[in-house]
């Protein structure tokens, strides 16, 4: 190092450019297996969990994915995960309906309306939603949002929509206590930023003509952003759809402390479910012997990370189709990226 | 910002229908953004007075008091929290680091895209089950919960976090700067470490800090690895404690007293992590106005 540091014209040539492309080398190799190191990670994480899980696969084969007994007490074991996928794909459901629309209409209120004098301060707002740590929105749902829609929200919808046939069974109202409707909502506020985020990346690349040919034709504000940018953008915010939705199956703490962890299958929103992270968190410490108990729980991790990877990956391939269709400016879209990922 | 719409004033000539619909769409925007930050203030809010009322010096100089007896703190849950972050920033610092330097300076083949790819969908894994994957690999092999094991799985989660953040600014840098490192002779690595990297000093602390505000919230991954201890341990080999787990416990305990310290706890948590996102956030805008 000290040589290096010397003027390349005092040292002798040919030694010095031997260690200066020995030096670049070494250093360029660092970084490449370093970075490679990553991709070894995400091929390890798969390696663990296929590995650890296989053996619950290979005992109880389809009945783990259709089967709705889930006993991990030895001697009586049986493993059916039915509770655990359903909970997860409904409160992930509940919280896509909620936060879809919501999300939309916030990135285009940041993207097509208002001065940036409020804009900004609001897109930062939206933004540290994102930072809040998951056991935090878990202690403000249970000592707060639970109560309240036991107390408000439940008793109203039960006695309006419950009343309405066929539909009405899903708005049952049992009793106080977590539930999967409420667990539904806590997910929809934290998937809200990145719903925003990606959201306003796609939009943000329609072009100006697209806008301003619409507007020179009569069109008002409203016409304009569904005649013009939203059919552009559409694949877009279904990959922001798609990204929450990941964020949502995979939300571990927050539902845990929600959803009242009860394995039974019900028809009502009001009542307590189960979700595949909530099993997990709660029932790893039982499992640390090599036993089914301890692959049962790898391989639901295992389906959870194969279905949010799929989820992201799709997503990414539709943000990223959507841009470069719309020819968007390069450096605006990574920036837009950073803010995405750095924040989310 | 070019996509922004100027406004106009809708001409008296539309139909009255279709003023209606976009006045309709406007409120409905607006409606969207106060939905949206409703429960932000109501979090912020609730956890704020609740959490005050629990921070006191015993907060962080006692450990826990037997269930039900007002006072005592968690202590070993802060010491734990510096432990496991503290690991976890020393392991994956080096590596998002050397990984965004890669990605940015050497980054243009085939290589790279796989890396970069890797790093994107990395940031969608839930945080449960890089725990999982810890829990698998590294207490199971070891035979203990530990610190260090929940470093790790923090790093899982940092690293591909700090790789893609560093990458960013580095591409912020100017090419003109490493140019001029180049034609005074210097070789490629050390513009980078002494051109490259201090151009974008700021930036990469942003990196580091979001990197951090992300591990230091997250409960699921060190409860699968740490799992949580009641008394001091300074031994990262051993099951540890941690902020995150210990409101998780309280909270579902039955106890006043220790539901109160959960809120403690929550306010301490949500105060560092937004200290330290609004702080990244305010560095890069400064950053990025430099650059420009």
């Amino acid at each position: 190092m000290a040589t290096i540091d010397a003027p390349p014209e005092a040292a002798p040539a040919t030694p010095l450019r031997r260690r200066r492309r020995f030096g670049d080398r070494a250093f360029r190799w660092t970084t490449l297996v370093v970075s490679v190191g990553l991709v070894v990670m995400l091929a390890l994480l798969l390696w663990v969990l296929a590995d650890g899980g296989w053996r619950a696969i290979r005992e109880f084969g389809l009945h783990f994915i259709i089967g709705r007994d889930w006993n991990p007490v030895a001697g009586r074991e049986t493993y059916g995960a039915l509770p655990f996928i359903f909970g997860t794909v409904v409160t992930s459901l509940i919280a896509m309906v909620i936060a879809m629309p919501i999300g939309v209409g916030v990135a285009l209120f940041l993207n097509e309306s208002g001065s940036s004098w409020i804009k900004n301060p609001l897109a930062v707002l939206v933004d540290l939603l994102a930072a809040i740590p998951s056991v935090v929105y878990g202690i403000w749902g249970l000592f707060v949002l639970v109560p309240l829609f036991d107390r408000t929200v439940q008793p109203w919808m039960s006695a309006s929509i419950g009343k309405v046939p066929i539909i009405g069974g899903l708005f049952t109202f049992d009793g106080p206590g977590g539930d999967i409707f409420t667990a539904g909502v806590i997910l929809a506020i934290m998937i809200l930023p990145i719903v925003t985020a990606v959201t306003r990346e796609v939009v943000s690349v329609v072009s100006t003509e697209t806008r301003e040919g619409a507007m020179a034709l009569g069109a008002t504000r409203y016409e304009t952003i569904r005649l013009g940018v939203l059919p552009t953008a559409r694949p877009g915010i279904i990959g922001a759809g798609m990204l929450g939705l990941g964020r949502a199956l995979g939300e571990t703490i927050a539902v845990a402390l929600v959803i009242g962890n009860s394995t039974r299958i019900t028809a009502s929103l009001f009542n307590p479910g189960y979700t595949i992270p909530a099993v997990i968190a709660n029932e790893f410490r039982e499992a640390t012997s090599a036993g089914v108990h301890r692959s049962a729980l790898l391989f639901l991790a295992l389906l959870l990370v194969l279905i949010a990877l799929g989820m992201a990956t799709v997503s990414r391939l539709l943000v990223r189709r959507t841009t470069r269709l719309l020819g968007g400016d390069v450096a605006a879209q990574e920036e837009a990226a950073t803010s995405t990922l750095g924040m989310a | 910002m070019s996509a922004t719409v100027p406004a106009i004033e809708v001409p008296r000539t539309i139909s009255s229908q279709r003023r209606t619909k976009d006045r309709i769409f406007s409120i409905a925007l607006w409606a969207s953004v106060v939905i949206a930050l409703i429960p932000l203030l109501l979090i912020v809010y609730r956890v704020v007075r609740l959490g005050l009322a629990a921070v006191s010096v015993s907060l962080f100089a006692h450990t826990a008091l037997p269930a039900n007896m007002a006072g005592g703190g968690m202590k070993q849950a802060f010491l734990g929290t510096a432990m496991i972050v503290g690991i976890a920033i020393v392991i994956s610092v080096p590596l998002g680091v050397l990984t965004g330097i890669y990605l940015s300076e050497y980054g243009s083949g085939r290589i790279a895209s796989v890396v970069r790819f890797t790093a994107e969908i990395l940031l969608s894994i839930p945080s449960i089950v890089a725990g999982a994957f810890i829990w698998a690999l590294v207490v199971v092999a070891l035979g203990s919960f530990s610190g260090f094991a929940a470093g790790v799985a923090l790093t899982v989660i940092m690293w591909p976090i700090m790789a893609r953040a560093t990458e960013e600014v580095l591409r912020l840098v100017p090419t003109e700067l490493r140019e001029g490192g180049l034609a005074l002779g210097y070789p490629r690595w050390r513009v980078i470490m002494r051109v490259v990297l201090p151009t974008a000093g700021a930036g990469v602390l942003t990196a580091i800090m979001l990197a951090v505000a992300r591990g230091l919230g997250e409960t699921a991954p060190v409860l699968l690895t740490a799992l949580g201890n009641d008394f001091v341990n300074t031994n990262p080999m051993k099951p540890t404690d941690a902020v995150p787990l210990r409101v998780y416990n309280y909270v579902q305990s039955a106890y006043p007293a220790w539901r109160a310290l959960a809120w403690g706890g929550a306010l301490m948590l949500l105060l560092g992590v937004l200290v330290l996102s609004v702080t990244a956030r305010m560095l890069s805008i400064r950053q990025q106005r430099r650059m420009r």
